[in-house]
């Protein structure tokens, strides 16, 4: 089976992000940047996979700027066949449906018109609004399969367990079909030395907007239907009491919340 | 005055807090219009008319919680079409977000998520947001379409404001397309009689600390009838289920009180609860970054900890 995973550049959240001035949006030029890691997960079920019907090809597809290119580049390490980089300048400042839409178009060219089985992550680790895999199936016309923490196939139908809130619930649909996974489905490969050498060799193709068919004019800051006003960084909260426990520790605990309120 | 749809959170009719959030937000937009897509309208017509509800849509769609959001989103499209309102509000959970998203691409509208606050703007309707692990604060406005808003639990005081909220059927088709994903199979998960982690007005968590053993933490929990969350090492390490997870792979909370314990506090949990009102830790590690944070925080063993504080809860509370 041919697989196409989406996956996201994003600006590493163990660092200090923050926003452009000029713009209001995210400063992507500040911090270092990696593959999503919640997208790890969805490469890894492509992978295995396809290792487990013994034929097919992942196709990984990425929209961003040019650093983008370092998220194809691990999948192809984890062992991904090829990549797909979009990238055009008139895309900076997207909003979700505008990336939605460059990414549902990538996703038909590099299937030919008709993926099999296309799979995201739950969710992005910068915006983390989990909106984009609902507006490719919107986009696409697909079946929408998303959260899933486990995954079948099998009589041309895709099954997945979701842990929801109140209930595990067993969802199927048909292929061809959309599916974002959550980070309990698998535990993602380290790349090996192997697999970070072949990856030099895998193709990466790079289309523009003009590839896709997308006029400029659908996307980009200017095209967003959502605008950021103004942002302002979080006042540091200020410490408050610690108190080491000395056979006390829980009853100060109880004074405090007392004294809160709380009780 | 223009309508704002309401999309109402129920289970099987039953409403969840958020709704009654959403409908006292949504009177500072417009005349706020519930939509009841399912069974119950007529059970929840009552709450739904007391938090300012005009009226109340009922969308007889007995299987649309069989096929996740698409249905849903029609549904939604086809009420947005035919009342123009001035916006939009769904509740900002895993569902409601996709609803919202879809919505947004079939009627061309701007959405927001995760929105902690709401109100008229100069330039329509504005939202305020947490963001980055909830180091920075973001006000946004949507600029195209019908606004469309996903708010989080516990971002409004709940008020009374009482209205008719006649009930009103609606007639919404469903496409087969919307039907293509189905939920063949739902086993409920046993009811711990605890609150829902994203509702509560107090969450206890527990993390790596607790090796495992989570009974100090709901017991203190049960004390203060707290919901129980617990660190992503906890959930890694198969000590708690998934949708007990708080941090950024899992629920972001942000309660009037939330108490740490055994968590180190790694940016991965902190953007789950930075936004707490009052946060309180409890950790051996008195380097732990958790400490960073908190109003109070106690060095020391959860297990020796906790005990005392849950029996001096007890006794306060009589």
């Amino acid at each position: 089976m041919n697989i196409v995973v989406c996956v996201k550049h994003v600006p590493d959240a163990q660092s200090e992000r923050t926003f452009q001035e000029s713009d209001n949006t995210v400063d992507r030029e500040a911090v270092d940047g990696l593959l999503s890691e919640l997208d790890e997960y969805a490469v890894e079920e492509a992978l295995k996979i396809v290792e487990a019907q013994g034929e097919g090809e992942v196709t990984v597809v990425t929209v961003g700027p040019a650093a983008a290119a370092d998220a194809i580049k691990k999948a192809l390490q984890m062992g991904a066949d090829k990549g797909v980089h979009v990238q055009d300048d008139a895309i900076a400042g997207s909003d979700a449906a505008a990336t939605s839409l460059v990414l549902a178009e990538a996703v038909k060219k590099a299937s030919d018109g008709s993926p099999e089985l296309v799979l995201t992550g739950m969710s992005s680790t910068d915006g983390v609004m989990g909106v984009v895999p609902a507006m490719m199936a919107e986009r696409l016309g697909l079946p929408q399969v998303t959260y899933a923490s486990e995954l079948t196939l099998a009589d041309g139908g895709v099954t997945i367990r979701r842990d929801g809130d109140t209930a595990s619930e067993t969802i199927e649909a048909s292929l061809p079909a959309l599916v974002s996974v959550t980070d309990q489905i698998n535990e993602p490969r380290y790349p090996s030395f192997k697999g970070i050498m072949a990856a030099k060799k895998k193709p990466v193709e790079t289309w523009s907007l003009e590839d896709l068919g997308v006029d400029a004019s659908q996307v980009g800051l200017d095209a967003a239907w959502t605008k950021v006003v103004s942002f302002a960084k979080r006042p540091p909260r200020e410490q408050g009491e610690i108190v080491t426990d000395e056979g006390d520790g829980g009853a100060r605990l109880a004074e405090f919340l007392s004294a809160q309120k709380f009780l | 005055m223009a309508e704002v749809l309401v999309l109402t959170d129920h289970a099987g009719g039953r409403l969840r807090k958020a709704t009654a959030e959403l409908l006292t937000l949504a009177r500072r937009l417009g005349e706020p219009s519930a939509v009841h897509i399912g069974p119950g309208a007529d059970t929840a017509q009552k709450t739904l008319a007391k938090y300012g509800a005009h009226k109340v849509y009922s969308v007889d769609a007995e299987d649309a919680a069989s096929f996740l959001v698409a249905p849903q989103a029609e549904i939604l499209a086809q009420l947005v079409e035919k009342v123009s309102p001035a916006a939009v509000l769904v509740p900002s959970n895993a569902s409601g977000k996709e609803i919202a998203a879809r919505l947004a691409v079939k009627t061309g509208s701007g959405m927001i998520t995760d929105a902690v606050d709401v109100r008229a703007g100069d330039d329509g309707v504005e939202t305020t947001q947490s963001v980055f692990a909830g180091s920075y604060t973001v006000t946004a406005t949507v600029t195209t379409g019908t606004p469309i808003i996903c708010v989080k639990p516990n971002s409004a005081a709940i008020e009374a404001a009482p209205e008719a909220g006649a009930v009103e059927a609606f007639d919404a088709t469903v496409s087969d397309d919307a039907k293509a994903a189905k939920v063949t199979d739902s086993q409920p998960k046993k009811a711990t009689g605890r609150p829902e982690l994203t509702e509560a007005a107090i969450v206890v968590s527990g993390g790596r600390g607790t090796g495992g053993d989570f009974s100090p933490v709901e017991e203190f929990a049960d004390s203060l009838g707290a919901a129980v969350g617990a660190s992503r090492a906890a959930v890694d390490a198969g000590w708690y289920p998934h949708s007990n997870q708080v941090g950024q792979t899992g629920k972001q909370v942000s309660p009037q009180l939330y108490v740490a314990a055994g968590i180190s506090g790694a940016i991965q949990h902190r953007a789950g609860m930075q936004t707490s009102k009052t946060i309180v830790a409890v950790n051996k590690d008195e380097e732990a970054p958790i400490f960073e944070l908190v109003d109070f925080g106690v060095v020391g063993d959860l297990f020796s900890v906790l005990p005392q504080a849950t029996g001096e809860v007890k006794k306060r509370k009589g």
